[in-house]
């Protein structure tokens, strides 16, 4: 005899709001977009995760956090990594947004510009709003930060360098 | 570390299908940049070139896992056996990839021709009848726009700084140009790879049109490339610089064979 009750899937969603992302936790991995799918058999419950960067080192960290989350919901958890679609920044939940924001993170430029045929589609953007002071002066110090994810500006309207959620 | 995977038969590292052979040229070119771009970390001119170059390898050697992974759904083999249990000779980056870092004029123009290089097969591969592939490089090109704009504003920098910047930039390129064309040298088992569709275009077609999209900034630069195109499939780990970084690579993993980490 089953230990587990019927789920649905909006249940399971609801539980994967509770997970974090491990390399800035104001968010969660539904926010972030990375769910691609969630797919509830009988007691087998799916979920996909489409990676944020193919070397995301939190991957294998995000996978575990979600399958124990769901461990008690069902019998058997099934978590895998896909590419058949790919994550963008685009997919970051406007609650997401507000959360990074609220951490001292700027969210990424949306939408991402398409990637064009040129060698060299200048992806950057100028004048990210400081998330601190909303000032619009801000400066890109270097496309690379402390994660992959992460790029580092300088905001001179209040002295202050801060990391955008790179738009990718 | 994966369990239940194969982890020392060498016949089955090297004797694989034209598709393994694909996947292995693009991993193994993906990993030994990033290992060579590892080198920087700490010592780079300015800091923000430390955390960039880290962060870059970071993405290679995440790029490299993606492809070993790839393979090792095919073969069985560990991801980890292919990355770091085989002789260096047994590697087949491009021989662009053999040399040394050298000083930053050389690491730039090496990234230079190497990211260019590899956007134009890139661009291709997305068109992959594999779809795995396709889709793995689709996601991939979105990460090489940010090492795309590294190298060329680093081009650009130094290009705007005639005198040392300038000449040792341009003397690194002309010098690296006739390894840079074997990343497009002919791949093992390439008919049928063309045949059904894995690979969309010809290695020759690439290399031109990589080729001919480079040449205004070349001859801006000033860069005398000359050398002919590759009729040999690679064999860059046979290079004289590799042994050492070989040696350092793979210290950990034969440390403790068939450790679990």
């Amino acid at each position: 005899m089953s230990t587990f009750t019927a789920i649905t899937e909006r249940e399971v969603w609801d539980a994967l709001q509770d997970v974090p992302d491990p390399e800035i936790p104001a968010i969660s991995v539904v926010d972030l977009g990375i769910i691609r799918m969630v797919e509830v058999d009988g007691e087998r419950v799916t979920v996909e995760i489409m990676p944020t960067f193919i070397g995301c080192p939190a991957i294998g960290i995000m996978c575990s956090d979600v399958r124990e989350r769901l461990s008690g919901m069902a019998a058997e958890v099934d978590v895998r990594v896909t590419y058949t679609e790919q994550w963008s920044s685009d997919r970051i939940t406007e609650r997401g947004r507000e959360n990074l924001r609220a951490a001292g993170y700027a969210p990424p430029v949306t939408p991402v510009p398409p990637l064009g045929d040129s060698l060299f589609p200048l992806a950057l953007h100028p004048n990210i709003p400081c998330p601190f002071c909303d000032g619009r002066h801000t400066r890109m110090e270097n496309p690379f930060g402390p994660t992959l994810c992460r790029a580092i500006f300088y905001c001179p309207d209040c002295k202050q360098p801060f990391e955008q959620f790179k738009a990718v | 570390m994966t369990t239940g995977m194969k982890t020392t038969d060498s016949s089955l590292i090297t004797h694989h299908s034209s598709l393994a052979s694909l996947l292995l040229t693009l991993a193994d070119d993906e990993l030994v940049i990033g290992y060579w771009d590892t080198e920087w970390t700490g010592i780079a001119p300015v800091l923000e070139e430390d955390v960039a170059m880290s962060s870059m390898a970071q993405d290679e050697i995440g790029h490299a896992l993606a492809f070993y992974e790839l393979l090792s759904s095919l073969t069985g083999v560990a991801p980890d056996a292919y990355a770091y249990g085989r002789r260096p000779d047994e590697y087949r980056f491009a021989s662009l990839l053999g040399h040394a870092r050298g000083d930053w004029a050389i690491t730039m123009a090496r990234r230079y021709l190497y990211e260019t290089a590899d956007a134009v097969r890139l661009a291709s591969l997305e068109r992959s009848s594999y779809q795995p592939l396709a889709d793995l490089v689709a996601k991939m090109r979105r990460e090489e726009q940010y090492h795309l704009t590294h190298v060329q504003t680093w081009f650009e920098r130094f290009l705007a700084h005639p005198g040392q910047p300038r000449d040792r930039f341009t003397a690194a390129l002309t010098g690296l140009w006739p390894d840079a064309l074997d990343v497009f040298a002919p791949l093992d088992g390439e008919d049928e790879l063309l045949a059904d569709g894995t690979l969309p275009e010809p290695m020759t077609e690439l290399r031109a049109r990589w080729q001919a999209m480079l040449q205004p900034s070349l001859d801006r630069a000033g860069a005398s490339v000359t050398g002919s195109a590759p009729t040999e499939p690679r064999r860059g780990g046979a290079h004289p610089d590799f042994a050492w970084l070989h040696n350092e690579m793979t210290m950990v993993y034969r440390s403790q064979p068939g450790a679990e980490w």
